[in-house]
């Protein structure tokens, strides 16, 4: 473990950084006094989150508020980072939108949201960042995609194709730019207790932010291509894999 | 509408659960049509943090660390970082909670609303008197900021407040310093009332407690032992605790806990420790949390839950008849548990207005829940504590009477005058009478 440790980044690109999940992946590396970009849309929580990690023990923390939707803000966005930081060591990709399905099943635009949010303002955040990563031969560029993206279900299809699209787009870049020393590491949550889950019932496969960030990092220290979160998922969604599809499509999943 | 369970999982109310995750979140945008009322961990054990359809505030997202000062051992934190995290944040930089009750799994907020006490109670009064500074946010938007000095009604209705007088979003507690892990601990066996307050008088330790054995009568009626520890003066490494892995997995038949099981218990645990007096150096985990190891350890009560009693007795001019007719009515009774606690509290004056400590004897056990029967006799304890001019727990309570609470605490209607107008909660629905 101690090894593990100290294969730990620590000058860490959050974007999306008030998300729950990338929360517990940051406050370990807080702990062992990591220098943080933030970037996230609302300034109050950006605040909390940059007190959080400063009191934990990051040693320096930069916010920078920001629409991530708007991908013309992505490169100057980065530059910033970069420069901030001196190297980007891990860059994180945690915003996202868990989407309405029934409306945007009923209306394209707001399918077309959900996969701007999820899938294309990511692919402008990775196209900067895999290109950098391999220019410096060094990095890991970890990026929260869902177990959702795995096959795709009646009850929310539409945020589960902006997620298996992205984890393609990764798998691509993976081949691209893993021989020039990069990891590029698709992050595979089940269900999370989150503010983005949290009006859904909760059950016991509901895991704490907490318990899932140390997956990510467990993840980040073996140098693994896809993780899922918690470790139980995996058997799930290889179960969900497997179903045939003529009895799937019968299913009410 | 789902069911939201205190620790005793009595009563069971339906409620909306609304869970907050930042201190900007409250209020609410759009604001519910019903009573509302914050909630933490759901470690109290009766109904002060449920409310029969209404709409409950979950804070354990706002979990954030604001500031830490190593000087002073102020550490300001958000409403919803429960004591567990504390430890963990805290312990390795060589500080320690000032007060801390028999579980670590409670929130800031909710240790803060019900103005809980410790081992230490004689030493460090309760948690009310180490907070330093708070935010109370109401439902009309108002902030503002409440301390012993600024707005210092506000912080005496809050502290031990139930959470009725608005939401608690951020607090200051003065953290203490220690330099081991380690308790100095010293157990010591008694019999009988007189001797555990003889011992009690005696001792010179910063924490203090027995175990009483309830079930037991005859020669060994109110055996127990009278544990008490220091931190350990000696440095040693401060490392962060293990994270439990044992949980009960399943709620045990109700028959599991009867007078037989739960007197062997009690026997072996007497036994276990063989001569008068032990001593040794122990971890804090064990000394303060020892139930903590078995998570959901509530669900050994079964389906039908369980209740707690706690009582405190003031000082009686000869004997303390009141606490030997309380213990008498239990063991008679044959329905007590092995958890079972008995504590002398200090002089130190509770910052709350509705703060339960006071100078005398506390005890307290749970009750499996055997419906009538258990509550014929809380009504009878209740009764006894009322009679030796005690009181009785709000935060472990879910049966005393309007009359009982309204005569345990007469200042209750200057209290009523700082609740939210949006805020309720079903024990103060039960103790009002509205209910």
């Amino acid at each position: 473990m101690a090894s593990a440790r100290q294969q730990l980044p620590s000058r860490v690109l959050v974007l999306g950084a008030t998300s729950a999940i990338a929360g517990g992946v940051m406050r370990p590396l807080a702990e062992q006094g990591a220098s943080f970009f933030l970037a996230a849309r609302n300034p109050d929580k950006l605040k909390a989150v940059a007190s959080d990690l400063l009191t934990r023990g990051a040693s320096s923390v930069f916010v920078q508020m920001i629409d991530l939707d708007d991908t013309s803000l992505h490169p100057e966005l980065l530059e910033t980072a970069r420069t901030k930081l001196g190297t980007i060591e891990l860059a994180l990709i945690a915003h996202g939108v868990l989407g309405d399905q029934e409306k945007a099943q009923a209306d394209y635009a707001t399918t077309e949201a959900i996969l701007r949010t999820n899938f294309l303002s990511t692919v402008s955040l990775v196209t900067w960042l895999a290109n950098y990563f391999e220019s410096t031969r060094q990095g890991v560029l970890a990026v929260i995609s869902s177990v959702a993206g795995d096959r795709g279900r009646k009850s929310n299809y539409v945020y589960g194709a902006s997620k298996g699209a992205l984890n393609v787009f990764l798998d691509g870049v993976r081949n691209r730019i893993d021989r020039s020393g990069v990891q590029v590491l698709t992050i595979k949550p089940g269900f999370v207790a989150t503010p983005m889950t949290a009006h859904l019932p909760q059950n016991g496969l509901f895991a704490h932010p907490a318990v899932v960030g140390k997956g990510i990092l467990k993840a980040i220290a073996k140098r693994k291509d896809i993780v899922y979160v918690p470790p139980i998922w995996a058997l799930i969604m290889l179960i969900i894999r497997t179903i045939p599809r003529s009895i799937f499509k019968k299913l009410n999943l | 509408m789902s069911k939201f369970e205190s620790w005793g999982r009595y009563p069971r109310l339906e409620a909306n659960v609304v869970p907050l995750s930042w201190t900007t979140d409250f209020p609410l945008p759009n604001p519910p049509a019903t009573k509302i009322l914050p909630v933490g961990a759901g470690r109290s054990y009766g109904d002060v943090c449920l409310l029969d359809h209404g709409t409950l505030l979950k804070t354990r997202g706002m979990d954030r660390l604001q500031s830490f000062e190593p000087a002073t051992g102020i550490l300001r934190c958000e409403a919803g970082v429960t004591f567990a995290e504390i430890l963990d944040f805290a312990v390795p930089r060589g500080f320690f909670l000032p007060v801390t009750p028999g579980t670590k799994y409670v929130t800031v907020g909710g240790a803060i609303a019900n103005d809980i006490h410790g081992k230490n109670h004689h030493f460090a009064g309760t948690v009310g008197r180490h907070v330093q500074r708070l935010e109370l946010v109401r439902s009309d938007g108002a902030r503002f900021e409440c301390s012993p000095t600024e707005n210092a009604d506000w912080f005496s209705a809050t502290v031990g407040g139930m959470g009725l007088t608005g939401l608690i979003s951020w607090a200051e507690i003065r953290l203490r310093p220690i330099v081991s892990r380690k308790i100095q601990y010293r157990g010591t066996k008694f019999t009988g009332i007189d001797e555990f307050i003889a011992l009690s008088k005696a001792a010179r330790a910063e924490y203090t407690v027995a175990w009483i054995d309830c079930v037991a009568t005859g020669k060994n009626f109110a055996r127990g032992i009278f544990m008490q520890g220091d931190h350990s003066q000696l440095p040693e490494p401060l490392t962060r605790s293990k994270q439990p892995w044992l949980t009960l997995p399943l709620d045990l038949p109700e028959f599991v806990l009867n007078k037989f099981s739960i007197g062997l218990f009690n026997a072996l645990y007497y036994k276990k420790q063989f001569g008068k007096e032990k001593t040794g150096l122990v971890d804090y985990e064990p000394f303060f949390y020892p139930l903590d190891s078995l998570l959901e350890w509530n669900r050994m009560y079964g389906k039908s839950g369980l209740v707690q009693f706690q009582c405190v007795l003031p000082w009686e001019a000869d004997q303390q008849m009141g606490i030997v007719k309380i213990l008498k009515a239990i063991t008679a009774s044959g329905l007590a548990s092995f958890l079972a606690v008995i504590k002398v509290f200090g002089d130190i004056a509770s910052p709350g207005m509705l703060s339960f400590p006071a100078p005398g004897i506390t005890l307290a056990l749970d009750f499996p829940i055997r419906r009538e029967a258990t509550f014929d006799l809380l009504d009878r304890l209740a009764h006894i504590t009322l009679e030796h001019g005690g009181r009785m727990y709000p935060a472990k309570d879910a049966r005393m009477t309007a009359e009982q609470f309204q005569s345990f605490y007469p200042q209750w209607q200057a209290f009523a005058r700082y609740i939210d107008p949006a805020f309720d909660s079903a024990f103060w629905q039960r103790v009002t009478a509205r209910g």
